[in-house]
């Protein structure tokens, strides 16, 4: 059975259609990317998977049932910026996932409880490589240490779906490659199901085994908001022929400048 | 080539020289024109000397009053920074509350924050009468005026410090599992007090003020008592030193606020420059 199930949704803000007609089913360990220019719905997607927000119409089914209407630890998420706590040391961080779970009423271990769940953390944030900083708050971190500390924070809930939105957006080229490394080998390890939206059609080709774009099929210069953004292209990678990369290129660029045009 | 006056920064010590510059003028000023008016008249009220200031410190500080035997200007410091503070503690337990409830909770903020912005827009000198006839002339009354004359408006301020934490921080807890009590207790919270001890100290200022006139209208002791009393014999010598000392107090008490603040929340502190 696929892990989640998108049929017919369609999401619209009044007269602005942002998604229409979106049709996709997605299975346990798939890793899959998603790009398109900025008002596409990518984010809006995001946020319906999560539970922020909810279908205008269509259904989405997590294992065949509706998904919750708010978050919740099956699904962890990363976002570009803020998401870690900035009054937490990095430790603090992760084990609140534990600790929450495990104080259903203060949120908050003591003794033996607290040190084994600590230790928990600081073995993930050892996988993440931030062992030399367990006693840091996030400011004092650099920004791809604080992905990595947003990264483990959200495994330490083993989530079965785990949401990126962007999150190497603001990371300098360098350290984005490593992060790609991290990424990829904490899905291999986990077998997660990961979304990733980004900006970087190239980092979506190298990352994903899926790459999804979403795109507006058709565009109306008097109405902009008259139609939604679907999936224009459903790839699985490694089956890329050459020429599609630049053709997908050329194709959301159009848009781009379409939209960009507005007012 | 010389910068634009905008880019040039004076040095440490060149900063804290110029710091202290209108501080020393005031005085010369006041100096100049005591001793001018001095000149004149030698009974002169309304300017006294330093010496004869330093005289009415010195009885008001030092000496037991002749009529109850009580060191006037500890006695009432004692009795306005009781008033102060409780009010100031109430406001702030008050402002939390409702600040949290307001913030976080969509029911309790579309039930309560229109209240409160009216609330808020009550003029509390206006409704002073009104505490004096339901609270009586004692200490409630004056405790009762800063807390409505403070507590409204850190109520709206603490209610947008909550709103303004980022929607990612809230929602990343949601995914780590966390119910409302938990995000309240663990992530809100926390976050939220280093931002209270600024709406505080930003709310000293007005609580002075309400503590002064409550304590000019109806008192027996207390700061703001003592001046409008004195005000009757036109005794400068006593009324300028109190004002001088009511301002060191609310000083220092902000700096002992921020002292507080970047010791418990260093974290909140990182990376900004701060007043």
């Amino acid at each position: 059975m696929n892990l989640l199930e998108v049929r017919q949704v369609w999401k619209e803000y009044g007269s602005n259609i942002v998604l229409e007609k979106l049709n996709l089913s997605v299975k346990e360990g798939e890793f899959c990317t998603i790009v398109g220019t900025s008002g596409c719905g990518k984010t809006t997607f995001l946020r319906m998977l999560l539970g922020e927000e909810t279908p205008s119409r269509g259904s989405l089914l997590l294992d065949g049932e509706p998904l919750p209407g708010e978050p919740g630890p099956d699904r962890g998420i990363v976002f570009q910026r803020y998401s870690v706590f900035p009054h937490m040391s990095v430790l603090d961080n992760v084990a609140f996932g534990l600790e929450v779970s495990r104080s259903r009423v203060l949120g908050r271990l003591f003794g033996a409880a607290r040190r084994r769940a600590r230790d928990e953390a600081a073995g993930l944030l050892e996988q993440v490589g931030l062992n030399h900083a367990l006693a840091r708050y996030p400011s004092e971190l650099s920004g791809g240490m604080q992905q990595r500390l947003a990264i483990a924070q959200a495994l330490v809930k083993k989530p079965r779906i785990l949401l990126l939105d962007e999150p190497f957006g603001a990371l300098d080229p360098g350290i984005r490659a490593d992060m790609h490394k991290l990424v990829l080998q904490l899905w291999k390890e986990s077998g997660l199901t990961i979304f990733m939206i980004t900006h970087d059609l190239k980092e979506g080709f190298k990352l994903g085994t899926r790459l999804l774009v979403f795109d507006k099929p058709r565009l109306d210069p008097h109405a902009p908001g008259r139609y939604g953004a679907t999936i224009t292209y459903d790839l699985a990678i490694g089956r890329k022929e050459p020429g599609l990369l630049d053709e997908i290129e050329s194709s959301v660029s159009e848009t781009s400048r379409f939209m960009h045009d507005q007012p | 080539m010389s910068k634009r006056i905008i880019n040039r920064f004076p040095d440490r010590g060149v900063a804290a020289a110029l710091a202290l510059l209108p501080f020393l003028l005031l005085l010369l000023a006041y100096a100049f024109a005591s001793h001018a008016r001095l000149a004149i008249n030698a009974d002169d009220k309304l300017l006294p000397s330093m010496a004869s200031l330093a005289d009415a410190i010195s009885r008001a500080a030092l000496e037991p009053s002749k009529r109850n035997g009580e060191l006037m200007l500890w006695a009432d410091t004692a009795a306005s920074m009781v008033r102060l503070l409780i009010g100031l503690g109430v406001a702030a337990l008050l402002a939390l509350a409702s600040g949290l409830a307001t913030g976080m909770v969509p029911y309790i903020r579309a039930t309560f924050a229109p209240f409160v912005r009216v609330l808020s827009m009550v003029p509390p000198m206006a409704i002073l009468p009104i505490l004096f006839i339901a609270f009586g002339l004692g200490e409630l009354s004056k405790v009762v005026l800063i807390v409505l004359g403070i507590a409204p408006c850190m109520m709206r301020d603490l209610q947008q410090r909550v709103m303004e934490l980022p929607s990612e921080q809230i929602i990343k807890a949601q995914t780590l599992g966390a119910h409302s009590g938990q995000i309240l207790w663990r992530v809100v919270l926390p976050q939220t007090l280093p931002r209270l001890i600024d709406s505080l100290r930003l709310n000293l200022g007005p609580a002075f003020l309400f503590l002064i006139a409550a304590e000019a209208i109806a008192a027996e002791s207390g700061l703001g008592y003592r001046i409008f009393l004195v005000r009757r014999y036109l005794a400068m010598d006593t009324i300028l030193p109190y004002v001088i000392w009511i301002t060191m107090l609310a000083f220092s008490m902000d700096l002992l606020l921020r002292a507080l603040s970047r010791w418990a929340f260093p974290w909140f502190h990182q990376g900004k420059e701060s007043a």
